[in-house]
């Protein structure tokens, strides 16, 4: 960013189409990234004025000055303009509704920054007949009003022109309203408990304006921790006032209502009410307590079936595309080490065979395995974008808000948990649609216990091999019902980590639930296009490094050091092999499997996970399963011989897993170890996937590596009873 | 009388807004104040949250703080 270039920065309420209109001045280069140390995004782009470009920010709408929350805070800090001074300030303003957005713009307008109101939502104003009048607002407010209509353009030259004056203009005008001199006298105080550089260099009109703000500040507001205000003088402040039964709170907040309540009316000449009719009519149906229910369960079916199994073809296609390419690089791969070796020979066509397992199985591998999350991410923000424009969503949060406080969360968290039991990848990043830092972070680090779809193959393998068919006296089959289990304990479990986090790791002030529910709007395609490619590219650019690397080095556990096939297998073993018609090369990738960095870790695991009931061949496959869950069942397959293509369902696996014994003769796979197994990984953190989803909308290692402890504990905690508990008791 | 009792369809004046920091803060700023015209539009299915409608804006309320908004009459 030049330092010459004006900053101009865009604040609003929340659902005045301030982001359309922010999109629209920008065009396609506007950047979204999250501000440093937050979930919080920000976008930047450039608004190309007559006498040149501008530089522009998009912050979180707010509704107030009040920073209760950390998106708040990125806003408070745009508008304040403490690490970047500030040349104007678009306030977006809610054309048929003024009253809600002028309350935010007077505040703005007391900090003495150069305004421009974008009189937006004009053409919902004239269908509802509930034109405010433009000229009328700029003479009460002393600033350039000019009406725009964000979706389509219209107005924008006027307001790009309207911003160029300001930023040029002398100083701007006195705020409209004046608090009483009581009043001001506290503000003024107030302002001297501020940090220094707040208030250095301000003019009376400013320090007002940080004094009113400042009153109304609280101490426990975790958000402005970092502001270093002077509360003990504050309190006394708030304490006279009191003490001469004045209410500041309400004084603050009143008199800018005041000023409000009395102009209002002469703002829409046509004095039309806002016809609320319509919205009703919908809101009626769709928050009926039978219809709205089932409209809701078909959206929501709708928004699940699509992550969980029709986006399943196009993660087919992109894994068959991948296993296509792989299966081509690595033909030619062999053809080249072999010629190499016949040509250069054995050392030169083993460092040509290395070469070509690199870039097949990390390579080729590890980037299939970012770009197979494209259908579900694309897919999922596609959903939410066109629910948040709609309307719909706020509706969904209202439906959902009394069911999700039992967890200690706001409705909001709804999509994002659900999306976790099809993939706690798209619903990490769905939680961008919750307003509040403290939600957001608690949503996130719960829904990777949520029974994600990978867990579903292990479970069936597991179950299938494992349990019986039938128990005497139970009228359900025994499978089924241990299936059921694994998601009613997933949901238990969510519920409360989420309440036990809630009070204990993400705490944060408590802000009354208040939402609002904007009218119902077609969704905007630009807006919708936007959200899907924002979410797209901040994964593959972001996430996908962390993941590609991530495959690389899990690839390089499993299949270093390297050895010759004649190095591994005895010719005893290779005769015997031949002899029963078992395939040598299962047997030789088993060997160097064991014999491979993961082996030996699964071996220095054993009395880790021995307490559970796993040896270390299990704990290779634990290893194993970080790539994804569903790959613990491929690497049981190679630690058994029968190669990795096993399937869950695959029936010789199942026999290997029978016939496996301790060395003291006792069978390692019995239904206690199955469900010792299956608890672990309902709980363990076993996807480096989400813990690069994690870090990429955090923007810090803390929260995933708070999340693998916490997740891994739990696991092993809970297998741990399970298995010790279930051997007390007589079982296994 | 409180604003958790107004019956669904109608309407009363705001007398005093309760609870203290941050919690009345947003309430006021959301233009809930003494005086102010509010509307009882609806509830969600479960009984809670609310649904009302102060300064043509529909807001979702919980009980619990719809509580401690006290209406005249």
């Amino acid at each position: 960013m030049s330092a010459e270039q004006p900053r101009v920065v865009f604040v609003g309420n929340p659902n005045t189409g301030k982001s359309t209109l922010f999109n629209r001045v920008t065009g396609s280069a506007a950047h979204v990234s999250n501000v440093p140390g937050t979930t919080v995004s920000r976008t930047d782009g450039r608004w190309s004025l007559p006498g040149g470009a501008v530089e522009c920010v998009d912050v979180p709408g707010t509704y107030s000055l009040a920073a209760h929350s950390a998106d708040e805070r990125v806003a408070l800090d745009a508008i304040i303009g403490l690490e970047h001074p500030t040349s104007a300030l678009v306030v977006v303003l809610d054309a048929p509704r003024l009253a809600r957005s002028l309350y935010l713009a007077l505040q703005v307008l007391e900090l003495g920054t150069p305004v421009v109101c974008a009189l937006n939502l004009m053409d919902e104003a004239r269908t509802q007949g509930r034109v405010p009048s433009a000229e009328r607002l700029a003479e009460l407010l002393g600033v350039p009003v000019v009406p725009v209509v964000g979706r389509t353009g219209e107005g924008l030259d006027a307001l790009g022109a309207a911003v160029r004056e300001v930023i040029e203009a002398a100083s701007p005008p006195p705020p409209p309203h004046e608090p009483s001199d009581a009043l001001r006298a506290d503000a003024l105080a107030a302002a001297d408990s501020l940090p220094e550089a707040w208030t250095a260099g301000a003019s009376e009109g400013r320090r007002v304006a940080l004094g009113l703000w400042a009153l109304l500040s609280d101490d426990g507001v975790e958000a402005i921790a970092d502001v270093a205000i002077d509360h003990v003088a504050l309190v006394g402040i708030r304490r006279r006032a009191e003490d001469a039964g004045r209410d500041l709170m309400g004084e603050v907040v009143g008199h800018r209502y005041a000023w409000i309540d009395r102009v209002s009316p002469s703002l829409y000449s046509d004095a039309a009410p806002v016809d609320h009719a319509a919205q009703d009519r919908v809101d009626r149906i769709l928050l009926h307590p039978l219809w709205g229910s089932l409209v809701f369960a078909a959206v929501m079916f709708v928004v699940f079936q699509t992550l969980f199994s029709w986006s399943g073809p196009l993660v087919d296609g992109i894994d068959g595309a991948f296993g296509w390419l792989g299966d081509v690089v690595a033909g030619a791969m062999a053809a080249a080490t072999e010629a190499a070796t016949t040509s250069a020979g054995p050392a030169v066509g083993a460092a040509v065979g290395f070469l070509g397992d690199l870039l097949v199985e990390g390579i080729i591998g590890g980037v299939g395995s970012v770009l197979v999350f494209i259908p579900q991410i694309g897919l999922l923000f596609l959903f939410i974008s066109l629910l948040e424009d709609s309307g719909y969503l706020a509706r969904a949060a209202h439906l959902m808000d009394r069911i999700l406080r039992l967890a200690g969360l706001p409705g909001q968290a709804f999509v994002p948990l659900l999306s976790g039991y099809a993939c706690a990848v798209p619903a990490v990043m769905a939680t961008r649609s919750l307003p509040r830092h403290r939600d957001r972070l608690l949503t996130m680090l719960v829904v990777p216990l949520t029974s994600c779809s990978a867990r579903l193959p292990v479970y069936v393998l597991l179950v299938a091999a494992l349990f019986p068919e039938t128990v005497p006296g139970l009228p359900v089959s025994a499978q089924a019902l241990a299936l059921f289990t694994m998601y009613a304990l997933s949901t238990v479990v969510s519920v409360l980590a989420a309440v036990v986090l809630g009070r204990l790791v993400v705490t944060g002030t408590a802000a009354p639930a208040l939402l609002e529910l904007p009218p119902y709007r077609w969704p905007h395609p630009p807006n919708v296009w936007r959200s899907v490619k924002n979410a797209l590219s901040a994964f593959v650019t972001e996430a996908g490094q962390v993941i590609l690397v991530a495959t690389i080095v899990l690839w390089g556990l499993l299949s270093f050091p390297r050895y010759e096939p004649t190095e591994l297998l005895s010719p005893d073993t290779v005769a015997e092999a031949r002899a029963e018609g078992v395939s040598i090369d299962d047997l030789a990738q088993t060997e160097a499997l064991r014999r491979s960095y993961a082996g030996q870790l699964g071996r220095a695991m054993e009395p880790v996970i021995a307490p559970l009931g796993y040896d270390w061949k299990i704990g290779i496959g634990l290893l194993g399963s970080f790539a994804a869950r569903e790959v613990f069942v491929s690497t049981m397959g190679l630690v058994y011989g029968i190669g990795d293509d096993a399937a869950e369902d695959d029936v010789s696996l199942h026999e290997k897993l029978h016939a496996e014994k301790h060395p003291d003769g006792r069978p390692v796979y019995t239904p206690l170890t199955g469900a010792s197994l299956m608890v672990f990984f309902a709980f363990a953190m076993q996807c480096l996937s989400t813990l690069a989803v994690l870090r990429r909308e955090t923007e810090s290692w803390r929260w995933p590596a708070f999340a693998t402890a916490y997740m891994m504990a739990l696991a092993w905690v809970s297998a741990f009873a399970v298995y010790q508990g279930g051997r007390l008791l007589g079982f296994g | 009388m409180t604003l958790d009792d107004l019956a669904t369809g109608s309407e009363a004046t705001v007398a005093s807004v309760g609870g203290e920091g941050v919690f009345r803060r947003r309430l006021l700023e959301l233009g809930l104040l003494p005086g102010t015209r509010v509307a009882r539009i609806g509830q969600a299915p479960l009984g809670d949250p609310l649904r009302i409608r102060v300064r043509d804006v529909v807001l979702s309320i919980r009980r619990v703080d719809a509580r401690r908004v006290e209406l005249n009459g």
